[in-house]
């Protein structure tokens, strides 16, 4: 969706400002949102895309008005609510008001380290060849979906060059929607500062994106 | 949200509307048992005091010290990385991108936050935030001043967007006058923003 979480280039300015000494939390309601929105993951059932749509579905000024955990909260309450893991009338009332959904399992203390250290790797075997090789030009399609994506607004239209074949991994288009991991190759495609910014661009910028084949036409 | 000004303020009532909105959820998943509450301890544990940019800065100087690890590591981060033990989850496809006197490369997510925990922890406030992901990809140079710093004229400037699930960390120059140290001595060298690209590593005489 072309939602205010697509910011490369935008003038959302100000200046970038680095905090000395910065802590990893800045209070205790971020450690817990941190920490929820991780634990729930197992019982809840949702997908990294799903989650990432969570988060950044939401009108411009609701999206720029929260900070970073308040969003993450939001995406949070939406996924559990969407599958009825919570009811609104227990946010209000700030306690379980009725029975618990039954759930395949929960991440238990044994099994944290475990968890963390395994990850979810998103390649895949996919029996098609690779439809692009390195030096290959290519153009970002000029696409508006309306559900999630991970091609940013400020490359589409622009051409590239694929300097890395990634392998084939999970399509977040697809993942994000329910419709299912439909793996699809994946390259690092990079783009002159000029191609996407003009003439008035830094000479010696280019930008790289990592871009699943459906994003991609041949040039 | 506390909504009534439209300022985007965070003022003391809204931050505490979200304090009771978090405890209340927590509660509430809790009784419903699906969080386990030690697990919460023991995640916010793991990033606040044992995953952190520490990691990073021990394989960058180990690729200093070392030129067959640097090339094991620029060539596959994955397996060079996990000779460490550090793997796992936002670090399950790593790429390092090394610096040269020709090249400086800046790693950002436009698009929210991605960035490879394994290796740095938790990202910083500012790398998620709407000026650090608009500018990155337009103005690195300016970014770079934000930061207090600027490269020399004529610099190639490389900007990694991390859009999918390929994680990077940038391996920094290492800094001239450290022949001969050892790899836990360069590693004092190596700050956070030098392995995202926004910073350079510590000077030797800059060390206390």
């Amino acid at each position: 969706m072309d939602g205010a979480h697509d910011m490369g280039g935008v003038a959302l300015s100000g200046p970038v400002e680095p905090e000395p000494n910065e802590p990893v939390f800045h209070a205790e309601w971020e450690r817990r949102t941190f920490a929820l929105t991780l634990a729930m993951g197992m019982p809840g059932g949702w997908n990294l895309d799903m989650s990432r749509f969570a988060r950044e579905d939401r009108p411009p000024e609701e999206y720029l008005g929260m900070s970073y955990y308040q969003i993450w909260l939001a995406g949070l309450q939406r996924l559990m609510l969407e599958r009825g893991l919570i009811a609104s009338d227990e946010i209000q009332a700030a306690r379980s008001l009725h029975p618990a959904k039954p759930v395949a399992k929960i991440l238990t203390a044994d099994n944290v380290a475990a968890v963390l250290q395994r990850g979810g790797r998103t390649d895949r075997d996919t029996p098609s060849p690779a439809g692009f090789g390195v030096g290959d030009r290519v153009r970002a399609k000029n696409i508006h979906p309306a559900t999630h994506t991970r091609l940013p607004r400020y490359v589409r239209g622009h051409l590239g060059r694929v300097d890395r074949v990634l392998g084939s991994h999970v399509f977040p288009d697809s993942n994000a929607t329910g419709a299912g991991e439909n793996p699809q190759w994946l390259y690092t495609v990079t783009f002159n500062g000029a191609e996407l910014w003009g003439e008035a661009s830094d000479p010696n910028l280019k930008i790289s994106i990592d871009a699943w084949e459906p994003y991609l036409d041949p040039a | 949200m506390g909504g009534h000004d439209h300022d985007h303020h965070h003022d003391h009532s809204e931050l505490s509307e979200t304090e009771l909105r978090v405890r209340a959820l927590e509660t509430i998943l809790t009784e419903k048992g699906y969080v386990d509450p030690a697990a919460l301890d023991l995640l916010i544990e793991t990033y606040e005091t044992k995953v952190g940019p520490r990691n990073g800065a021990r394989v960058v100087a180990r690729a200093w010290a070392d030129p067959d690890y640097r090339a094991r590591l620029l060539a596959d981060a994955k397996p060079a990385i996990a000779e460490f033990g550090y793997a796992g989850r936002q670090g399950e496809h790593l790429v390092v991108v090394a610096n040269t006197p020709a090249l400086h490369n800046m790693v950002v997510c436009t698009l929210c936050s991605c960035y490879p925990w394994p290796v740095l922890g938790l990202p910083p406030v500012w790398y998620k935030s709407a000026p650090y992901r608009s500018k990155a990809v337009k103005d690195p140079r300016g970014v770079l001043a934000d930061f207090g710093f600027a490269l020399p004229a004529g610099t190639d400037i490389r900007v990694w967007d991390s859009t999918a699930e390929i994680r990077y960390l940038v391996l920094p120059m290492r800094p001239v006058g450290t022949d001969g140290w050892s790899e836990e001595r360069l590693s004092e060298l190596v700050t956070r923003d030098s392995m995202i690209g926004t910073g350079l590593p510590i000077l030797p005489h800059g060390l206390a």
